[in-house]
């Protein structure tokens, strides 16, 4: 184990982002889905989620963005896509769509899976299930126009 | 009408911060942005040399309802509601898996770090998904 601090670093950083999700009521379908229904009783929470996470990123992604390794030594990986195209709206309008018929977005599911809620296991199975459907669907396409495939690490979020 | 008896402004605000700083140790240290989505993805199907980062991230976030449960024994204020019954559930699955995948990014990844690096790619994308998640709740509650 060559890597023991940046594994270390990684388990840290995934379990403090679940607890994050947890306090902050993301992983409660009901309080998303009371978010996204202003004409109904609304609850508002999730903006404060979403401005005390941006508002504490800013920072660290200006001082990221400068640099080109990272504190433990390695590549700062930012995304270099800047197209805006079919596949980031159509794909933000399918995600957009689930995330409004359940109420869960990936992150909040498997933490609530976790949890031991069956609901959110069966998300996540059938989350993983629309992952592999893309990427059997993005070989034939590359297959059949012969396209050379995206690197995903590099136009990944 | 604002539901005051479920809004929770601190309790909120408090874990956003925290899913921030969890954000900003991730670019600083590990030189990663955190989108869940995009970790995940990169594991179907896993490469060799790029899955033990993943990995120990996911058995972090996996092991955090636990120390939830040490640091807050009583549990949270009101427990979650899932409303949705299982065919819509993994209806719902099936389009967030395949369109974070397309969309190259979902809430953590667009909305906190790629609105946080100002990207307009990220802003594009997250004002779609909230706009059709605002119409879709707008649908099913208040018009079908």
């Amino acid at each position: 184990m060559g890597h023991l601090r940046q594994r270390f670093s990684e388990f840290v950083v995934g379990l403090m982002f679940g607890v994050g999700l947890i306090i902050s009521g993301m992983t409660d379908p009901g309080k998303v889905l009371a978010f996204l229904d202003p004409f109904g009783s609304w609850d508002p929470s999730l903006a404060f989620v979403m401005g005390g996470a941006i508002a504490v990123g800013f920072f660290a992604f200006s001082i990221a963005k400068r640099r080109t390794t990272s504190l433990l030594g390695d590549a700062i990986h930012l995304p270099t896509s800047n197209q805006i195209d079919k596949r980031l709206v159509g794909g933000a309008l399918l995600f957009g769509t689930g995330w409004g018929l359940a109420g869960f977005c990936p992150g909040p599911g498997i933490v609530s899976m976790a949890s031991g809620e069956i609901k959110a296991a069966a998300f996540v199975g059938s989350l993983v299930l629309g992952m592999v459907l893309y990427e059997m669907l993005e070989h034939y396409r590359h297959k059949a126009h012969s396209v050379p495939p995206l690197d995903s690490a590099s136009t990944y979020e | 009408m604002i539901d005051w008896a479920h809004f929770t402004p601190w309790t909120s605000l408090m874990g956003g911060l925290l899913l921030g700083v969890s954000s900003a140790l991730f670019i600083l240290l590990n030189g990663r942005v955190l989108g869940i989505s995009g970790i995940l993805g990169g594991l179907i199907p896993p490469k060799s040399g790029d899955s033990a980062w993943r990995i120990s991230f996911f058995l972090g976030m996996i092991s955090s309802p636990f120390l939830f449960s040490l640091l807050a024994p009583s549990g949270l204020a009101s427990p979650p509601r899932i409303d949705a019954g299982y065919g819509l559930i993994i209806l719902a699955g099936l389009l967030v898996g395949i369109g974070t995948r397309y969309g190259s990014g979902c809430t953590s990844g667009h909305g906190v770090c790629g609105l946080s690096r100002l990207s307009p790619r990220s802003l594009v994308a997250t004002l779609t998904f909230m706009s059709v998640g605002f119409l879709v709740v707008y649908l099913v509650r208040h018009v079908i």
